[in-house]
Order: structure tokens, then sequence, then C-alpha cells
């Protein structure tokens, strides 16, 4: 089923679609809260996505799912639709390792939006915002496809 | 064991695939080590839950992020049977083309090992190695995160 072009959805819809992908419901990002050109997606803790067996530490590649969609639904809110994108580029700087088991959270703002061209940052946390575990910046090439999700 | 024996054990016992037990995350998207050559090489089978556009269908960028990353680490650790884990610094990617719904291969060079650092250079491609699906290259701690006066 894709969503008409014509439908109107609310904030939280465009959400819902970025976290009802396979790959969202098996890391089961979750919505958190949005404000008008940013959206907070969290990543709960679980044994999966471990990346260092030893110290127990998430792995950065779960990190880079949690960011790349919260910037997609960052820019779907922003833009007001949710036609298409597709990553151009994506970088993200670990500055601080999270502590094994807890919960991480990725805030990404829309901060620039061109007609092609859409800008991103994201600041990842566990529980304060002001002390983030990675620093990202994204942009995405803009379409008039329709992000179509079954 | 430490880390170092344990990849010098795999290595003597000529087994390619264990070593993804090191990283829970490689098993969660399906990453899947093998020989070519004298190189360890990662191939990311296709899984449902590694979607991330349905409609197409397309892989989520998270996971060939998460892939690309999980590959350098694994070609690091090969090649150097560190005591420990490196961790990541930065990460950064370029997406090139749509990855569809198939099984995706990875290449990766070391283009630095310093005492401290590491920098990789990883492609991923899924039919034509000269066609690239995503270029991405990653920073590495090699060494503990102790004071510079130490």
């Amino acid at each position: 089923m894709t969503t008409p072009s014509n439908m109107v959805l609310t904030h939280r819809e465009y959400l819902n679609k970025v976290t009802e992908t396979p790959h969202a419901k098996k890391l089961k990002l979750a919505f958190v809260s949005s404000e008008e050109n940013s959206v907070t997606l969290k990543l709960p803790f679980s044994e999966d996505i471990i990346g260092d067996s030893i110290n127990r530490i998430v792995h950065g590649g779960a990190i880079t799912s949690l960011v790349d969609t919260a910037c997609g639904a960052a820019v779907f809110l922003t833009q007001n639709n949710l036609r298409a994108l597709a990553t151009l580029d994506l970088r993200v700087d670990h500055i601080r390792a999270a502590t094994s088991g807890e919960d991480i959270y990725a805030t990404a703002e829309c901060y620039r939006l061109t007609h092609t061209i859409a800008f991103v940052r994201a600041t990842v946390f566990t529980d304060n915002i002001s002390n983030p575990i990675a620093i990202s910046i994204a942009t995405f090439m803009r379409s008039n496809k329709q992000f179509p999700v079954n | 064991m430490t880390l170092t024996e344990q990849i010098k054990d795999l290595k003597s016992r000529c087994d390619y695939s264990s070593i993804t037990d090191l990283v829970p995350y490689a098993k969660l998207i399906g990453i899947e080590t093998s020989m070519v050559g004298d190189q360890l090489i990662s191939g990311l089978k296709f899984l449902n839950s590694n979607i991330g556009n349905p409609a197409l269908p397309a892989l989520h960028g998270g996971v060939l992020a998460g892939f690309m990353e999980t590959a350098a680490l694994l070609h690091l650790i090969w090649e150097n049977e560190p005591a420990k884990i490196p961790k990541v610094i930065d990460f950064s990617i370029d997406y090139l083309r749509p990855a569809v719904a198939a099984s995706t291969y990875s290449n990766c060079s070391i283009v630095r090992l310093g005492n401290r650092v590491a920098l990789c250079d990883i492609f991923i491609w899924q039919d034509d190695i000269k066609q690239p699906i995503a270029k991405a290259r990653v920073h590495f701690l090699m060494s503990e995160n102790l004071p510079i006066d130490n």
C-alpha cells in the first residue's frame, strides 16, 4: 500500500512511516518526540546490537541506522510530505562511548531545505542531550516520488 | 583467551566464519565472512529485516553503513590481531547507487595503520564490483584512550 500524494498526514504519521520499515522494526526504533524541524527517535538497548562483545558496547552501525532514520524523518517533517529521499552522505563522529545497557536517542534537525537537497544534523545521546555520544551530519537528495511503505 | 589468541586460534583452524561471534550486531544484519585469496572478505546476505524501503525494495542505508563499518573492523582485527576490539572514532559514507534486495560484498583497504589510529577505506557492490553502491571511510582507535602525557 502506498500513500496517495493528496492524503494529508499528521506529523506523527510521517514519523511512524520511518519506524515501520523492516529494518527499523528489527532495531525496534521508536518515535519519542518532534518539533517543527526536528525529530527524536529511540534505539532500545539489546544484546543483538552489541558491537564489542567484550565491553558490551552498542555497534556504531546500529547508531548509524538510528541516525539515518531520524534524519530522514526530520526531512519528511520539514518538507511536510513523504516524498522519497536518497541519502547522499552521512558522517558520524563517535565522541564518547555509551555505557552498556543504555537506550540510545537521536535528535535530528533539518536545518536547510533547498529544492533538491536537504541538510540535516543529528545529536546522539543516552540520558542527556548536552552530553552526546555522537554527532552526525547528513545530506539527502530530494525527489518527487512518494516514499512507499507497505 | 585474549582477542589476539582468539584470532590466532581461528586462523590455525582455518575457521574464517566464527569471527562474527565477536560482533553480535554482525549476526543481526547477516554478515558472513570468508577467505578470498589471502583476504578476509565480509558479505551481507539478503535479509528481509534489512529492508529500508519495501516498495522498491531497497536495503536500509543504515544497514549498509553498519555492514561497511563491520567489514572494516573485521578486516582490521584479522590482519592485525589486536589485544582489544578497536573503537570507531568517525565513520563517513557516500551512497552511490540504490541497494537492491540481493547479496552485498565488501572490499576493505587499510590506508594507514599507526600505533594509535587506523584509517580504512571500504566500498561495497552487488552484481558488479566496478559499480560500487557505496563507499565509506572510517577511523578506529587502536590504542587505549589514555592521557597524552603517559
